[in-house]
């Protein structure tokens, strides 16, 4: 079941709030509403479901409600409509007490311009989720110890957060979280107020971080980039409704308006898409057959190369043609022709990473699992017609 | 168009509080009646030259060395003069009145820094308070608590206690709205939000409110002195109304080595918190 769930959930900002649910629902759009009632739309109408476990991604420009609609996952903001469950829980219909339980011990958050209080040390900071909850001292002390080894910052625990740079700041600010050891992570633009560079390493060391532990964590970003590289799932935000929910793949492949396309249009595609997405059906022939066979199937499929494998689908190398042929000539088996140092690649490996490697390589490049069983081949121009996708795209909008 | 009665007006409503709520104005003034005695018994129980080295030691570990010579010399120069114990009737008058400030002031900061409402009307009676003429609160409360030392530390308390409200007020709202949140976000009831993350950053500011309490407070012991607060307001009161100009001179200094060593011993404790914070 999903951990949280999201379900027609709208905050409208002004004096008739309540009223402008009715008109949404009418077909007001959001900046009539605005110029005619005097009504902010903040989240308009969003459902989705976050299941266990993922990293979801919120995305969306500055304006598109998307820091409003993360602190209506803690009630930090009251929404005005809908609801939000946590195992099935209303949050909404909580009191303040069971409210305050759910924030010591299912969710915690990490926050833009890390908001660590400036006159308690790391340590104090970290502590500070289990020290309201009156958790003995030394225990505390314990976990908070943990949740800063956990994100590289032992060895600090004295400092004042002023004497830290930003990127270790915004680990101070993880840890404080992690330290309630919470079920979900709500992560508001955690990283935007870091150097590039130092992004690109958080947003590493988050998925590491993701492995070992397993929460559920939701990320607010309005940068691309970092939504394609962290997410499982993103939500793209506009006006404060949800535009499409899907992996990035079906983000970028699969964009469902001009909006999403347009915002796609300039992803670097090679960066995104795997060799999973370029690989073909592999022809593929077991070591028992002679080079006459090989031979003919390839003749037959008019390719220059053939992969062997297994009776368990493990690759053992590649034969090519004129190999086959000269076995066949001196009466050799395909065992003696088998080239097993082919270039093989994983099927999460980037686009990017496979231009020089199906550049250097005569034969197609091998797609194999973790346990060697051959998955699909790469052949040289499916790289490059994966990218051509995009741009003919871009063509046909230019032209309309 | 007949002139508004005003005047009688006050008059009637500080006639009828002083008829009906007389047992509460004696209970408050024997409370700070006994409290300025105390404060009395304390700085007059050791001798001048003791007191005078205990002060130069807290200089010492406040100021280093200009404040604990300042301090050392200021004070035995008022000794020399023969104010000692005047001064230090009106050290405790002061104390006095900036603890009640202190005490009644932050709370209520801290109540309008919440409540939109509470600082709507508490704010106007502010404003109020602090451009009324100082000597207008010694009427009532002569009225309410007759003459002497008991009057001067309520209107000391009246005329010193805005910058603490006002201070404490703006300290707690100038804690980003991050960190409050923050405070929200890990499950704090408001207790914890006040006291482990609003008051802890609002420290600095209230303690500037402190601070400028104490320094009007003892700007009111000359006024106070007009309705028989004792202490070296009344020698400066009297020096003034006799034409004494050396002696107001010398009653006028001590009140000066007093105010900046109040001034630079709070603000020094304030820097030293925030030093150690």
């Amino acid at each position: 079941m999903a951990i949280l769930q999201v379900k027609q959930v709208s905050k409208l900002f002004g004096p008739h709030a309540e009223q402008g649910l009715e008109l949404l629902e009418q077909g007001f759009s959001k900046a009539r509403l605005a110029k005619e009632k005097n009504i902010t739309v903040g989240v308009n109408r969003v459902s989705f479901d976050i299941q266990q476990g993922e990293i979801f991604v919120i995305m969306g420009l500055s304006g598109s409600g998307k820091s409003t609609l993360v602190r209506l996952l803690n009630r930090l903001i009251e929404p005005t409509s809908g609801e939000i469950l946590i195992h099935g829980k209303d949050l909404r219909k909580m009191n303040k007490e069971q409210l305050r339980e759910v924030r010591r011990k299912k969710i915690s958050m990490v926050f833009q311009k890390f908001a660590l209080f400036p006159h308690r040390t790391v340590i104090d900071n970290v502590e500070y989720g289990l020290e309201i909850q009156k958790v003995d001292k030394k225990l505390r002390r314990d976990k908070a110890m943990t949740a800063l080894e956990l994100v590289g910052l032992k060895g600090w625990e004295d400092k004042m957060p002023h004497e830290l740079s930003g990127g270790m700041q915004q680990r101070v600010g993880l840890a404080r979280a992690l330290a309630n050891d919470p079920e979900i992570l709500l992560m508001d633009e955690a990283f935007s107020a870091l150097d590039p560079l130092i992004r690109r390493d958080m947003q590493d060391e988050l998925i590491e971080l993701q492995d070992k532990m397993k929460k559920t964590i939701v990320f607010i970003t309005h940068d691309l980039d970092e939504a394609l590289r962290i997410g499982d799932r993103i939500a793209l935000m506009k006006d404060g409704a949800v535009v499409q929910i899907g992996t990035p793949e079906e983000i970028l492949t699969q964009p469902a308006n001009d909006y999403v396309e347009r915002f796609v249009e300039d992803v670097d595609l090679s960066k995104v898409l795997t060799a999973a997405h370029v690989m073909r059906r592999p022809e593929t022939i077991t070591p028992d057959r002679g080079p006459r066979v090989a031979l003919e199937l390839m003749r037959e499929r008019g390719i220059s190369n053939l992969f062997v494998i297994d009776r368990t689908k493990k690759m053992l190398g590649v034969i090519t043609a004129e190999d086959a042929s000269d076995a066949m000539r001196n009466n050799r088996k395909l065992e003696d022709i088998l080239v097993t140092d082919g270039p093989k690649v994983g099927p999460d490996t980037l686009l990017n990473e496979l231009f020089e490697i199906t550049s250097l390589s005569k034969v197609p490049l091998a797609v194999v699992d973790d346990n060697g069983r051959l998955l699909g081949v790469i052949v040289r121009g499916a790289v490059l017609g994966a990218l051509a996708g995009e741009s003919k795209s871009e063509e046909v909008k230019q032209d309309a | 168009m007949p002139k508004i009665p005003l005047a009688s007006w006050i008059e009637s409503l500080v006639d009828w509080m002083g008829t009906y709520l007389a047992g509460l104005f004696d209970t408050i003034a024997f409370i700070i009646q006994k409290v300025v005695g105390f404060f009395n018994y304390v700085f007059m129980l050791p001798h001048p030259y003791l007191f005078i080295l205990i002060l130069a030691v807290l200089a010492w570990f406040l100021g280093r060395l200009p404040l604990t010579l300042f301090t050392a010399i200021g004070f035995l120069v008022i000794d020399n003069l023969g104010y000692w114990s005047q001064t230090m009737s009106t050290l405790s008058l002061v104390i006095t009145s900036a603890l009640i400030s202190v005490l009644l002031g932050v709370p209520l900061g801290i109540l309008t820094a919440y409540s939109k409402t509470a600082s709507r009307i508490l704010i106007p009676i502010l404003d109020f308070m602090q451009t009324m003429p100082a000597f207008v609160y010694l009427l009532p409360a002569v009225t309410f608590f007759s003459l002497g030392v008991v009057p001067g530390v309520i209107a000391s308390v009246i005329f010193a206690i805005p910058p603490t409200i006002r201070l404490t007020r703006l300290g707690i709202m100038q804690v980003s709205g991050e960190l409050t949140e923050a405070a929200d976000a890990f499950g704090s009831t408001s207790a914890q939000k006040l006291f482990k993350v609003q008051l802890p950053l609002a420290l600095p500011t209230l303690m500037a409110g402190i601070n400028q309490t104490i320094m009007l407070s003892l700007s009111m012991v000359v006024i106070a002195s007009m309705i028989g607060a004792q202490g070296i307001g009344a020698e400066v009161y009297r020096a003034v109304t006799q034409l004494q100009i050396g002696k107001g001179f010398e009653a006028g200094l001590a009140v000066v080595i007093l105010a900046i060593v109040l001034d630079r011993f709070t603000q020094n404790i304030f820097k030293s918190k925030k030093r150690g914070a």
